[in-house]
């Protein structure tokens, strides 16, 4: 800024020109971005926060007319009382808090896998390639590895316990089983940010470290992890909104069930919204409203983080 | 997607009408058919074809699943003449919508209502018709006889009942030879509706049933509360862990012998024939009588084939409906189907003895013919419900929680 002033008034004469030009030229380069954000972000957000407000089975009559009606509040008063809701709610909190665990099991691995061996580029792809596989490529596995009969946790259960457990089918482990599934991709993301966040680390400081006499977890604590900060941050960031956005695995392992004990937040939204005995659009809507509200108090934070660091910069 | 597949469903037809005879009449149909039924659709529609060769039909198939996504968009978007769907109550939205078109005098003319009886009921909506029902299946009980041999068990003789009492005593005896006395598979929920709905058509009878579908009856009621005794009663004898596997899977645990019943529509008879079973070890029985005296009813699920209210030629697309409901036409569609056709003057292929055994138990159910528990009820109450029944099947200890938790849903749907 005080730079900025400095020009204007070593050159008086053209300073209504530059000051158009630093003005208009960011506008103009943000312009493509702020168009596309705003016709496919803000305007659906708009749109769901509307639709909200109406009791509407997503059909158009045959000339084409909206056939909702209006109801007020009426969608968010019935989710206060809708066990369902309370179910997923809950099922969310649980996947938030378990998701975390992909942070220090990652940073595990990562430390792990940070040494120079023969054929660590191999070892290290192994263990990121569940992230390469798609979630639903996961989800069918960890199905199956659940299944009962043949499954292989189930063989193993019934071989320790003499009684197998169908993790899917019991409405106490279900959230649990599948979290687990999620978690395996997961950590190998985690791992992989680590990773490069390792190389990084400043020699100079652990060799210092070392010569003061710090090892083992005193290291890690206090010189290792400080500078992994970032990656940390990042990690952190995905962990949250993997564990908020958890979709794919609860669709494909167990369509929420057995009787939607493992449904959370956005795949109510889609039975309500979208399933076959859903389609009401309105009810859809407010569970999203609530969805984008929790992910909003995150994604607030994360953003008040990033500018104040950018502003001790 | 559906807007390509659409736009290309169009496009060919403009090639077709264009190309082909210029004064050819075109009646587009909407379909969501697998390759077996496509098949007979198609050879339905070059009969019909033949004898009317001025018209052209052009069969438009989607994926089974995006169809139930699909129609939404394409009533309104870029109407059919015809589209495929379901009777009851998973018709009403459209109706209500007015993009279904009335057919009444389809059914007047061509004199139905005698020749679809029985499925009167499902394919009206305020006294009019807007459905023409062309096949449908029954469901009952199929059963293994390897695995009542295996156990001991006497298979039922083909013109007895086995009464509930004596169907339970099995049920003990297959559990102690450590066979599964009925098998489900309920990951996708609706195989337990099918338990459930015979269980309260033959506690309490078909209006009963028909009034707690509509949510007309407490589920804290004597009556449901029966309804869940006798379910109880079956609860302990049920394959553990069905809800963690579809209906297939269960149909694989039925045809390995390692459960002797299975509680199923009539389209799970190619799956237990895939799996390599023959008429010689599969049997087909009606749900026992539980409630003596009670008129005997069935489920029978239909499927139906509707006008669009946005149909380009409707006239046309009536003689197609016409032809559909017709005895000769079902006769031949329901034979290559595997099913059952609604016209009762239709015949049913002799050699088959699900489909005869079937035919005979619907056209003397007394009682009356449910559509299926998602096909009566509406979406939101019948999801409700099917969960309802699957934890009582997994958690039965939870019985007052669940009957409170249906009742409090049944009241915010239905105010009283």
């Amino acid at each position: 800024m005080a730079q900025a002033t400095d020009i204007g008034a070593a050159v008086p004469l053209r300073r209504s020109g530059r000051w158009n030009q630093r003005t208009f030229a960011p506008w103009l380069f943000l312009a493509p971005g702020l168009l596309m954000f705003a016709i496919y972000v803000l305007w659906p957000i708009v749109q769901s926060v509307t639709l909200s407000f109406y009791d509407w089975n997503g059909l158009y009559n045959r000339d084409g007319a909206f056939t909702g009606t209006f109801v007020g509040l009426a969608n968010y008063r019935e989710l206060m009382v809708d066990p369902a809701f309370e179910t997923s709610l809950w099922n969310n909190l649980k996947w938030l808090v378990l998701y975390m665990l992909a942070l220090p099991a990652g940073l595990f691995i990562a430390i792990f896998l940070n040494q120079t061996v023969r054929g660590i580029r191999l070892y290290k792809s192994l263990f990121f390639f569940p992230f390469v596989i798609s979630q639903v490529v996961v989800g069918l596995i960890f199905a199956w590895f659940y299944a009962p009969n043949f499954g292989l946790f189930y063989l193993l259960t019934e071989n320790v316990f003499g009684q197998g457990t169908a993790i899917l089918a019991d409405p106490n482990l279900v959230t649990y089983g599948i979290i687990a599934a999620g978690l395996w991709p997961q950590i190998a993301y985690v791992m992989i940010l680590y990773l490069t966040g390792l190389n990084n680390v400043a020699p100079d400081q652990i060799e210092a470290a070392r010569l003061d006499g710090a090892r083992g977890w005193r290291m890690l604590w206090y010189v290792v992890l400080p500078q992994l900060r970032p990656a940390t941050f990042i990690a952190v960031i995905v962990t949250v909104i993997g564990a908020l956005r958890s979709f794919d695995l609860v669709s494909i392992m167990t369509s929420g069930g057995p009787f939607g004990s493992s449904r959370v937040l956005s795949y109510y939204m889609f039975e309500m919204a979208l399933g076959e005995f859903g389609f009401r659009m309105g009810y859809g809507a407010a569970i999203a409203v609530v969805l984008f509200a929790i992910m909003m108090v995150f994604i607030s934070g994360f953003i008040w983080k990033m500018w104040r660091d950018e502003r001790e910069r | 997607m559906v807007h390509k597949i659409a736009g290309l469903a169009v496009l060919a037809g403009l090639l077709a009408t264009t190309s082909a005879v210029a004064q050819q009449r075109v009646v587009t149909w909407n379909t969501d058919y697998d390759a077996g039924p496509l098949a007979a659709a198609e050879a339905l529609v070059a009969d019909f074809e033949a004898a009317n060769p001025e018209i052209d039909v052009q069969v438009n198939n989607f994926d089974r699943e995006a169809y139930k996504n699909a129609i939404r968009n394409f009533l309104t978007a870029d109407p059919p003449d015809l589209a495929n769907w379901y009777a009851a109550n998973r018709m009403r939205p459209f109706v209500e919508a007015g993009l279904f078109a009335d057919i009444s005098d389809v059914w007047a003319d061509n004199g139905l209502t005698e020749a679809l009886a029985s499925s009167v009921p499902s394919s009206t909506i305020d006294g009019k018709q807007y459905a023409i029902p062309y096949t449908y299946y029954q469901w009952g009980i199929y059963y293994n006889r390897d695995a009542y041999a295996a156990a001991g068990v006497p298979v039922p003789a083909a013109d007895e009942t086995v009464s509930w009492e004596q169907f339970l005593a099995n049920c003990e005896t297959f559990k102690a030879a450590g066979i599964d006395c009925v098998t489900t598979g309920s990951s996708a929920l609706w195989p337990v509706a099918g338990i459930f709905d015979y269980l309260s058509l033959r506690t309490n009878g078909y209006e009963w049933h028909k009034r707690l579908a509509a949510g007309e009856i407490s589920w804290t009621s004597p009556e449901a509360r029966a309804v869940f005794a006798e379910f109880a009663k079956l609860q302990p004898y049920v394959t553990a862990n069905h809800a963690a596997i579809d209906w297939q899977d269960a149909a694989a645990i039925f045809v390995q012998g390692r459960a002797a019943n299975y509680v199923m529509g009539n389209f799970a008879v190619a799956v237990f024939r895939e799996g390599g079973m023959t008429n010689e070890n599969l049997g087909f029985m009606v749900f026992p009588e539980i409630t003596p005296g009670i008129p005997r009813a069935e489920e029978a699920p239909t499927d139906t084939v509707h006008l669009t209210s946005g149909a380009q030629n409707p006239e046309d697309a009536k003689l197609l409906l016409a032809y559909m409901a017709s005895a000769e036409a079902q006769t031949k569609w329901n034979a290559a189907l595997g099913q059952l056709p609604t016209n009762r003057n239709a015949t049913v292929d002799p050699s088959d003895p699900f489909l005869t055994e079937g035919f005979q138990a619907l056209s003397t159910a007394e009682g009356g013919i449910a559509q299926f528990w998602d096909r009566d009820a509406d979406a939101e109450y019948a999801k409700a419900g099917m969960e309802g029944f699957q934890q009582f099947l997994v958690q039965p200890d939870q019985l007052e929680s669940i009957l409170e938790r249906l009742e409090q849903t049944r009241l915010r749907l239905y105010p009283q």
